[in-house]
């Protein structure tokens, strides 16, 4: 009974609270006013309902909390399925095997889908190394896109350069960019650097669309050529189907090069620095040199995904690497979770895939990723695939002995 | 024989506030040496300053490391005085709690190791050999310290007590000439206390290491310690052998005073 | 020195830093409270000028006079307002006391994502014009090509608002509650403070004094836009951060040193540059000074 009187107070108060922009839409040069009650009543009934889902999704957390304070675990069912060792395998052959040959069964729009879902993997993979594996709040992602795709297609106006030869420079200058970037920030504080982090973001596109002398100012740079392919000339829809499968490698060296350093000595480091900077640096870590590590690492997979994008759209212009599309990078990050490759991978699925093949959703895509963010954060801080932590086995006689065998 | 640590005229301003007054302090090579002092003392800030978190206003730090040259370490950036030989655990456990219990340790191997981004990208022999020497030397060090049991475990789940001797097994673990520990049986009970006893005994008689420890219970600083110094507002107010220290009147003024009022 | 362009730059920079003033007291409260950057603040700003408009739509075809519309929009957006702050409170930023400073701010951000599409899908994602609502005043004909009628109400309402809110602060127990538990939360609370009602009440009036900068704001310039909280909050943050985040006398000083700098700075150097120096500022003192032009720095306790 309680229950029922706090929801239809919320309902009340949301109904309240929507009513003008929900309900009233003026069009001031005909100067009429249109009502839309049926909206009023969409939020009251929607409120009521979603009142009881939030209280019980409250109710549950802080059970869940208490449990896990007094020692119980709760293993994800996906995560478990996705992560069990003898499925692992398997999984990623066929997984392999289907990105390998898709783009020859779908049309060219498709592949396009695909390639923006791929280059999404390996933006948010590179800013889980700063966000997730370090702990920085990175909220100027894009500006290093923008970098990444500036490159190239400067480099090929001004100097004729080629796509392959252009790929790793515009990494490279997207890492010197970032640890440039993080000489000045490393005193700061979590939410500080953030908001240095999306000041400097802007900065990068502003001064993108001002100089507009040399970078084309808003209207950008078009006819950046295609990667060729030894000297044939392809078709717009092979160009596509060839820029498919680089971004498909560089993706797969993006996952095993990112795995591969969040297990090492360095990647180590990167998490003590998230947990707590001053143990860090009186356990013998240089502090400096890894959080310039840790931008440099992150910012230079964003650089090469920019020199794709540019191919790959053959224009680009300021308006592409917006905070918005930083936002977006991160909240795929968050969603997926914080720290985990395979969440990020899953988190670029859901952002990219789903809103295009659910044509209903695509009109509501952010709006239902602003609400992820914030549920996530309330309900599930970990993400949809919480981080993994790495289990080290030590071949200890005497250990499994007084374990009976258990470890 | 060169001090280990050696420690002159050290001040410490905060704004107009006076946290540390000329204290003078020496640590020798297989010695343990307590520092107390009532709360407030500025122990820790001591310790802070030797470390080089903070950097003292006034005064001078040396250290010298085994088998090394003797070297001033004020203003040093704190990861170097590590890697010189210098380890410490904290009053307020820092340890990195959402990691393993062997996980901490292992990142106190960081200053002793070497591979890079390029090892970690490419796995060659040679970084997976370190990677494993870090693994069994933490290893090694957990079991020492009678954690092994609990090296997949997380750090914060981990009892108080436990905890503390985490914090102990990670310093070891940047191999250091000197040990620094504050408060380690703060909030320990007294069975626990006394393995922890034995357990500083043991690393100073086996690892060949001098160990400075701030603590508070008396019994263990007593029977611990070689030499005694004791603090009070910032100042060094007496030095010398638990005997001395215990009968000398400003000490009992100041300190157990306090301690028989509360 | 061209003494008439010198004043008419000064007064431009002192409507926009009153605005900014006004956007960046709720910034500094709430950070000053819970450490939050609350960076859905520039979109409750936003919401305040929509309140406006399509108060001032309706009632415009009603057939009310401007200056009572103008009135009655503003006291609309700031209830509504203080209604969307309330709210967003209580959903995005309750469940998170005590969760650390990155998901707060995550959680944040996905709110003011959140209220610019609810925009876009209840209303439009197109500019809309903003009717004038201020009447030109007689006795400001001689100054009106650099110091319009709007400009006056902008800077008088703000002026008198804020002098409200130091009033507030200063004087009534809920204020002295409010000082209380910047300070200290935890001790406030052990001493009868009830810390979340001072947490809604920061809220409430920080988002008030925004909606009431969104309605102005947007009758001066004439257009409005879901994107418009984005650039305002930011800009509000920075002036937040000039004046030394949390400190209220500090947000309106660093609003006006914000407003008048970029004023002078458009005049004198370039217009193109306008946004890039804000950020340019808001990157500088964040870094070399982030405790404000005034502020002192504060020690780690290790």
């Amino acid at each position: 009974m309680n229950e029922l009187i706090k929801s239809i107070q919320v309902s009340i108060w949301f109904m309240f609270l929507t009513f003008p922009i929900m309900v009233i839409r003026v069009n001031a040069i005909e100067k009429s006013v249109i009502w839309r009650w049926e909206n009023l009543a969409l939020v009251g009934v929607g409120s009521f309902v979603l009142s009881f889902i939030w209280r019980w999704a409250l109710r549950r957390k802080e059970a869940g909390d208490a449990a896990a304070a007094s020692g119980g675990k709760e293993a994800g069912r996906l995560s478990a399925l996705l992560e069990n060792p003898a499925l692992r395998l398997p999984i990623q052959v066929v997984l392999l095997a289907v990105f390998c040959t898709i783009p020859l069964f779908v049309t060219t729009y498709q592949t396009n889908i695909l390639i923006s879902f791929l280059l999404y993997v390996v933006l948010g993979l590179g800013l889980n190394v700063i966000v997730g594996v370090a702990g920085l709040l990175f909220l100027g992602h894009a500006a290093f896109y923008a970098i990444g795709a500036y490159s190239y297609a400067l480099l090929n106006q001004y100097f004729g350069l080629g796509f392959w030869v252009a790929l790793p420079i515009g990494g490279v200058v997207a890492a010197l960019a970032g640890v440039a970037l993080a000489f000045p920030v490393l005193r700061l504080r979590g939410d500080y650097l953030a908001i240095v982090t999306l000041g400097f973001g802007e900065i990068v596109r502003l001064l993108l669309e001002n100089f507009s002398d040399i970078t084309g100012g808003p209207s950008g740079i078009s006819n950046i050529p295609r990667p060729g392919l030894l000297d044939m000339q392809l078709s717009v829809a092979g160009a596509n189907i060839y820029i498919y499968y680089i971004v498909l490698a560089l993706a797969l060296v993006t996952i095993v090069a990112v795995t591969r350093l969040k297990d090492s000595r360095i990647g180590r480091a990167l998490q003590a620095l998230r947990e707590d900077e001053i143990a860090c640096e009186a356990m013998g870590i240089d502090r400096v040199g890894v959080k310039l590590m840790a931008f440099g690492l992150g910012t230079a997979w964003a650089g090469f995904a920019g020199v794709v994008f540019a191919a790959k759209t053959t224009f680009i212009n300021p308006a592409s690497f917006t905070f918005f599309e930083s936002a977006i990078i991160l909240s795929i990050v968050v969603l997926g979770g914080m720290g985990s490759n395979l969440g990020v991978i899953l988190g670029s699925a859901f952002l990219v895939l789903l809103p295009e093949y659910m044509r209903a959703f695509s009109e509501y895509r952010m709006i239902l990723f602003a609400t992820a963010m914030v549920l996530m954060m309330v309900f599930r801080p970990q993400g949809l695939i919480p981080e993994k932590r790495k289990t080290y086995t030590v071949s200890d006689p005497e250990l499994n002995a007084a374990t009976g065998g258990q470890n | 024989m060169e001090p280990v640590l050696d420690v002159t005229a050290v001040s410490m301003n905060f704004g107009g506030l006076r946290a540390l007054n000329d204290v003078e302090l020496k640590v020798n090579s297989g010695e343990i040496v307590a520092l107390i002092g009532p709360n407030g003392a500025g122990k820790t800030t001591f310790f802070n300053c030797i470390t080089s978190i903070y950097t003292p206003t006034e005064g001078e730090v040396w250290f010298t490391p085994k088998q090394g040259v003797r070297t001033r370490v004020n203003g040093m950036k704190p990861n170097l005085v590590t890697a010189l030989g210098m380890a410490r655990t904290f009053q307020n456990i820092r340890l990195f709690k959402n990691m393993s219990v062997l996980e901490n340790v292992m990142i106190a191997r960081h200053c002793r190791t070497k591979s890079g981004i390029l090892g970690a990208l490419l796995r060659s022999p040679a970084v997976r050999r370190e990677e494993k020497e870090i693994v069994d030397r933490s290893y090694e060090l957990l079991k020492y310290i009678g954690l092994h049991k609990f090296y997949n475990e997380q750090a914060c789940n981990l009892p108080y007590g436990a905890q503390r001797r985490l914090e102990i097994a990670r310093a070891l673990a940047t191999d250091p000439a000197l040990l620094l520990l504050d408060e380690p049986a703060a909030g320990m009970n007294p069975q626990e206390t006394e393995s922890l006893k034995h357990l500083v005994l043991k690393i100073r008689d086996e690892m060949d290491m001098a160990i400075l420890l701030i603590e508070h219970d008396m019994s263990m600083v007593m029977s611990l310690s070689e030499r005694i110094y004791v603090m009070e507002y910032g100042c060094l107010i007496a030095h010398g052998t638990p005997a001395e220290v215990s009968s000398d009147p400003r000490v009992i003024k100041a300190y157990l005073g306090e301690e028989a009022h509360a | 020195m061209d003494w008439q362009y010198f004043t008419e730059l000064f007064l431009g920079g002192l409507t926009r830093g009153s605005i900014y003033a006004l956007i960046a007291i709720g910034y500094t409260m709430v950070y000053g409270i819970i450490e939050l950057i609350n960076f859905a603040h520039g979109e409750v700003y936003m919401l305040g000028a929509f309140m406006g408009l399509i108060v001032a739509g309706v009632l415009g075809i009603l057939g009310f006079p401007a200056p009572a519309i103008l009135v009655i929009a503003a006291v609309v957006a700031i209830i509504y307002c203080a209604g969307y702050g309330y709210t967003m409170e209580k959903i995005a930023y309750k469940p998170l006391r005590g969760a650390g400073r990155l998901s707060p701010l995550i959680s944040a951000i996905g709110m003011s994502l959140f209220l610019q599409n609810y925009i876009i899908l209840a209303q439009t994602s197109d500019f809309l014009p903003f009717p004038r609502l201020i009447p030109d005043f007689d006795f400001l004909e001689p100054v009106a090509h650099v110091f319009g009628s709007s400009d006056f109400v902008i800077v008088a309402t703000s002026a008198l608002f804020m002098a409200g809110l130091t009033v507030f602060i200063k004087y009534t127990k809920m204020g002295k509650a409010m000082r209380a538990t910047a300070q200290n939360r935890k001790m406030a609370m052990l001493l009868g403070v009830d810390s979340d009602k001072v947490i809604s009440i920061t809220f409430i009036l920080g988002s008030s004094l925004a909606a009431l900068g969104g309605v102005l704001i947007a009758s001066h310039v004439g257009m409005v836009n879901f994107a418009i909280g984005f650039l305002a909050g930011i800009k509000a943050f920075t002036a937040a951060v000039l004046g030394g985040i949390g400190s209220i006398p500090g947000a309106m000083l660093g609003g006006l040193f914000l407003g008048l700098s970029e004023s002078f700075a458009t005049g004198y150097i370039s217009s193109d540059y306008e946004d890039v120096f804000a950020f340019t500022l808001l990157v500088v003192f964040l870094i070399f000074r982030p405790s404000g032009i005034m502020g002192k720095a504060k020690v780690e306790k290790v």
